[in-house]
């Protein structure tokens, strides 16, 4: 590499040996069930179910792609309503979050401790061991079979990490304008609103794509039991009726996963720099 | 003295919404389980008190044999998680061509929905044509296809293996994280005095890493306790109960069966549980921040 480098950085050859082995490792682990998912879903059903085990597809296609869309008909709206749901969710936490974080970070109050405390306790408690009066409560508000039995019970547990990471975030950025502000005589909303929020879209966006994932990559268990409408189902509920079958049509059912999770990881692929940044300088700082 | 009255004021109002939302939604819930214990309620219109049953009723059977599974797939799975994690976070560390990408590679697990990546391992668990069998059928370690999900075993090992695929992203992007915030002029120092990497490793990384090798795996082994999809999807808690951990016990008992009220107290003995573990880390955080201080 670069002649400027100190030499504390500098590997011999077997240690860069050692890392790419581990980092392939390391990979492979992560990546094969992506690989060999893609590798199924090219793969037509007959040859899928033949013996020996081949990696390779020797007759691949992308017919499944074609075929899922008159197989799972509802296929464009799981995606749809998978995007929805966290969209919502996302939209929701920010605006409890966001005063919330900002008071922990910049406001003396009596109870502050126990009240984050109480807050990030939260996170101990599942969705799933609360579910039988989750259940009751939103049968009670008339909520089940909507979006939002999907939605409501989602946002309380994603609001403590986002709690935590945005407060984290506001106690790094200095004080002097909102103080500088203040004795100009602005109000304490107007700090907020003019000041606060601009300077701090940088997290907000960080932790907006945290919650984002996190609503999307978890909404399971909710739409399993709060939801029995096919046309309001994420895509992960939509698709466990194919994944359930006796005989499941593996090459689709990846195929449209793929399609499925296709818009978000495009989506991933242009965010990635922010979330890694931000979720790393965010996270360990306590 | 008003201003800063009127500034504890604003500060409550600002965390109104998100109290209540907390309030109604995990607090209120968390009372009803407890109350619903001591009831017999199910589908039918009319609700007793029951006293301490349904906990009678829970022990008298395999509950035991239950709680002993969690506790041990939980084990298996937070430390194979923070294994992984530790390595793949040096590795991610390490200033080589590639790091950026190689970062990037390591997320998919954790952005797609958790389902989605189970009908993967589901595939890769096949026993006839699945990848996991075939693989080591071909390099000789089978000598004829193993149904994974289908013996309590392997099934079990299964479940570990995609709980820990799952999780090891988050972790090893915490790790990382962690790893970065160590001083640059503690490795120089050690480098200077002629210390090897792995010695640097182990002298200066590792214990400068412990704290948040704690956090991480209090999280981790809160949402492993707490894990539903995963054992749900694959196996339903099978072949004969034997990936049944807590939570899908407490979720048959409740949503499959409509026991409501034995479901309730199964769910409570999950809440005892995981309080347990959130007494002793804060327990041990105390100690190392006042070992820190000295």
């Amino acid at each position: 590499m670069s002649s400027g480098r100190p030499m504390i950085d500098r590997y011999r050859w077997y240690e860069y040996a050692v890392i790419y082995a581990g980092m392939f490792l390391f990979l492979a682990f992560v990546l094969s069930p992506f690989v060999e998912g893609f590798l199924v879903s090219l793969k037509p059903l007959t040859h899928l179910f033949s013996s020996p085990y081949r990696f390779w597809p020797d007759d691949g296609s992308f017919d499944a792609y074609f075929t899922i869309w008159e197989h799972v008909p509802l296929l464009g709206r799981y995606i749809f309503n998978s995007l929805l749901i966290s969209t919502v969710a996302t939209v929701v936490v920010l605006i409890l979050v966001v005063p919330a974080a900002y008071a922990f970070a910049r406001f003396e109050f009596p109870g502050r401790g126990p009240l984050l405390g109480a807050f990030l306790g939260v996170n101990m408690f599942a969705g799933a061991v609360l579910l039988i009066p989750l259940y009751r409560l939103m049968r009670s508000m008339g909520l089940l079979n909507t979006y939002f039995a999907m939605i409501v019970p989602g946002v309380a547990f994603l609001i403590p990490t986002a709690i935590w990471l945005l407060r984290t975030y506001l106690l790094r950025i200095p004080r002097e304008l909102e103080e500088a502000a203040w004795v100009d005589g602005a109000g304490r909303l107007y700090i907020l609103r003019r000041i606060v929020l601009p300077i701090a879209a940088p997290g907000i966006l960080v932790v907006a794509l945290a919650t984002f994932i996190g609503a999307y990559a978890q909404q399971f268990i909710f739409a399993l039991t709060f939801n029995s409408k096919s046309e309001l189902m994420p895509l992960a509920v939509g698709l466990f009726a194919f994944f359930g079958k006796e005989r499941v049509v593996w090459n689709e059912l990846m195929a449209a996963s793929f399609v499925g999770i296709a818009p978000v990881m495009i989506g991933f692929i242009f965010l990635q720099r922010y979330l890694v940044a931000g979720l790393t300088a965010g996270a360990v700082k306590q | 003295m008003t201003r800063s009255r009127s500034a504890t004021l604003f500060a409550l109002a600002l965390l109104l919404p998100a109290t209540i939302y907390i309030l109604v939604i995990v607090a209120y819930p968390l009372v009803d389980t407890f109350s619903l214990s001591f009831t017999d309620a199910s589908l039918r219109k009319t609700v007793n008190w029951v006293g301490w049953a349904n906990y009678q009723k829970i022990f008298g059977g395999d509950f035991g044999t239950i709680i002993v599974r969690t506790f041990v797939w939980t084990f298996f799975s937070v430390s194979i998680k923070m294994i992984i994690g530790t390595c793949g976070a040096v590795l991610l560390n390490a200033l080589v061509p590639g790091r950026a990408l190689f970062r990037m590679l390591t997320l998919p697990p954790w952005i797609i929905p958790m389902a989605i990546g189970i009908f993967m391992w589901g595939w890769m668990y096949n026993g006839q044509f699945g990848m996991i069998s075939g693989v080591l059928q071909n390099i000789g370690v089978l000598d004829r296809p193993l149904a994974w999900l289908a013996y309590g075993n392997t099934a079990f090992a299964a479940t570990v293996l995609t709980d820990v695929w799952i999780g090891v992203p988050l972790v090893t992007l915490y790790l990382l994280a962690a790893i970065q915030s160590i001083p640059k002029d503690l490795y120089e120092a050690a480098w200077t005095d002629g210390a090897e990497r792995f010695y640097r490793f182990r002298r200066i990384t590792l214990p400068l890493i412990v704290p948040a090798l704690l956090t991480m795996s209090m999280i981790s082994l809160i949402s492993t306790f707490n894990s539903f999809d995963i054992i749900w999807i694959l196996t339903q808690g099978g072949p004969n109960g034997q990936t049944t951990t807590m939570i899908i016990d407490t979720y048959r008992t409740a949503i499959g069966s409509y026991k409501y009220g034995e479901g309730a107290a199964r769910a409570v003995m999950i809440c005892i549980f995981v309080s347990i573990f959130c007494f002793f880390y804060f327990r041990v955080v105390n100690k190392l921040s006042a070992g820190e201080a000295k």
